[in-house]
């Protein structure tokens, strides 16, 4: 293994005085991550110090998932929230900079809760394939 | 407190080669506020990951940038042997140092170029971009590509560097070093160019942690932080310090990279002499099945990959977050209190890639 990573469950009602925990000691926001694991959001927020790997974790409903900013604690947070909020539909409380779904231009909504679109091209043959 | 007037910096300008928006708020000549936008040429390759095949995927990961298209390469596969604990063989490790090496020798002087072209010094734009396309020539001969070398496998690495070629690289590199000095001479000694970078731009030490800089845009700050000291791929047996200097401003972050670029020729050196014989390649069999964030040192800086499968050849989730998508909001703390004719360069001292930021 390249490294050992920490994650740590969290809620949403503690992280931002986690993430303050994170700052006074000294740590780097990495980045905030959202994975869609069926019907909930699975949120990653990261941090780093002298390589020392840490993330704190915690779900949410696909529809309607609401956390608190962080950008209060490192500013830096604001492009992150934008993100999960532009693609996931993440409402975030209190974003520091908050560009209110025009951060990115995409075509649809919220276009990473979505079901993937069957593929348009068929798979390519293979050898022997009829 | 004077009239406050907002000048829109791109999409489209002269040093940017590609579509970033920043609207500056000035009062006179001064900045005193910056508001990025992003987001024009977003292409959600990270949803892609839904339809191809884990393995076919690292041509995707791949061309998420033209400029550390390999590294992309190697991050990804990295993420995904980690998850299925693949052992690659050990010149495969080394394989992938020299040519991330390469990577960020050809990314720097791509990078000192457009400097030397955002502030007006066009003989050294151009003489810098001829020894680029001298590295250009170890890449396609080694590789086969120019930008996407393909040559980075789950697995290992699709091609080897055979004893003779990497004598011929070896000596190649030589005559490129001794043209770098002449550049970096300029870069760093010349009256005109310190003018331009000294004092310009400031982040310190604090801010640059606060506000989540990473590569020379942190080490330009003071912090010796650098992602090859994980030690993956072969850098766990190669000589390695990470280069920082401590003035905070657009010279030190130029005079990282500087360092940069003498520092890869080194590590290649140190890796072509200590690479051993051997397999390139394992089989790979089965899908992955389990999480982990891969965190690779490209040119611009920390580049993390969360990669999250579900046991079958479709990954659940990729997600990449880029260098320079970290370094946006030091580069707006640095450009609020700016002149306006020290905005192109200020955006270029972070090495802004927006075809990563718009994986």
């Amino acid at each position: 293994m390249i490294e050992e990573q920490t994650i740590i469950a969290v809620m949403p009602e503690t992280l931002v005085a986690e993430t303050r925990k994170m700052r006074d000691q000294g740590y780097r926001l990495v980045q905030i991550c959202v994975t869609r694991l069926g019907e909930e959001l699975q949120l990653d927020y990261t941090f780093d110090l002298n390589r020392k790997f840490v993330n704190f974790r915690f779900l949410q409903p696909k529809i309607g998932a609401r956390v608190p900013s962080v950008s209060g604690i490192y500013w830096c947070a604001f492009t992150y929230e934008n993100e999960i909020s532009d693609l996931f539909g993440v409402q975030v409380d209190g974003n520091a900079l908050d560009f209110k779904g025009t951060f990115y231009k995409t075509a649809m909504k919220h276009p990473f809760i979505q079901d993937a679109a069957p593929a348009s091209v068929p798979a390519p043959a293979k050898p022997g394939d009829k | 407190m004077g009239t406050r007037t907002i000048i829109p910096f791109g999409p489209q300008h002269p040093v940017l080669p590609e579509p970033i928006h920043i609207d500056l708020v000035v009062e006179d000549e001064k900045v005193v506020e910056a508001v990025p936008s992003i987001g024009f040429i977003h292409r959600g390759l990270e949803k892609l990951v839904e339809k191809k095949d884990y393995i076919e995927y690292v041509y995707v990961a791949e061309r998420i940038c033209g400029i550390c298209s390999f590294i992309h390469g190697q991050t990804y596969c990295q993420g995904i042997e980690e998850i299925m604990k693949i052992e690659i063989p050990t010149r495969a490790k080394y394989l992938r140092t020299i040519w991330g090496e390469l990577s960020r020798i050809h990314s720097h002087l791509l990078w000192a170029g457009l400097m030397a072209d955002a502030f007006g010094f066009e003989s050294l734009f151009m003489h810098t971009w001829r020894v680029r396309e001298q590295v250009l020539d170890l890449i396609e001969a080694t590789t086969g590509g120019r930008v996407i070398f393909g040559s980075c496998k789950v697995g290992g690495a699709r091609r080897d560097i055979p004893p003779e070629q990497m004598a011929w690289l070896l000596k190649e590199l030589e005559v490129i070093e001794k043209e770098m000095r002449l550049i970096v001479d300029i870069f760093m000694n010349d009256n005109s160019v310190k003018h331009r970078l000294c004092g310009v731009g400031v982040i310190s030490r604090e801010d640059a942690i606060l506000l989540g800089a990473v590569g020379p845009t942190l080490r330009g700050s003071g912090v010796a932080d650098d992602m090859r000291l994980l030690k993956y791929a072969a850098f766990g047996e190669l000589d390695f310090e990470p280069i920082s200097k401590t003035d905070g401003d657009s010279y030190s972050r130029c005079a990282v990279r500087c360092s940069e670029l003498f520092q890869s020729v080194d590590l290649i050196r140190q890796a072509a002499a200590k690479m051993p014989a051997g397999e390139i390649a394992v089989k790979v069999t089965g899908n992955p099945d389990g999480e982990f964030f891969s965190r690779v040192e490209q040119p611009r800086g920390e580049v993390v990959y969360y990669i999250k499968g579900n046991g079958t050849k479709n990954l659940t989730r990729f997600r990449a977050r880029t260098p320079t998508f970290a370094n946006v909001p030091p580069l707006v703390k640095m450009l609020a209190g700016c002149e306006l004719a020290d905005v192109p360069v200020l955006v270029l001292t972070i090495d802004p890639c927006i075809s990563c930021t718009e994986r």
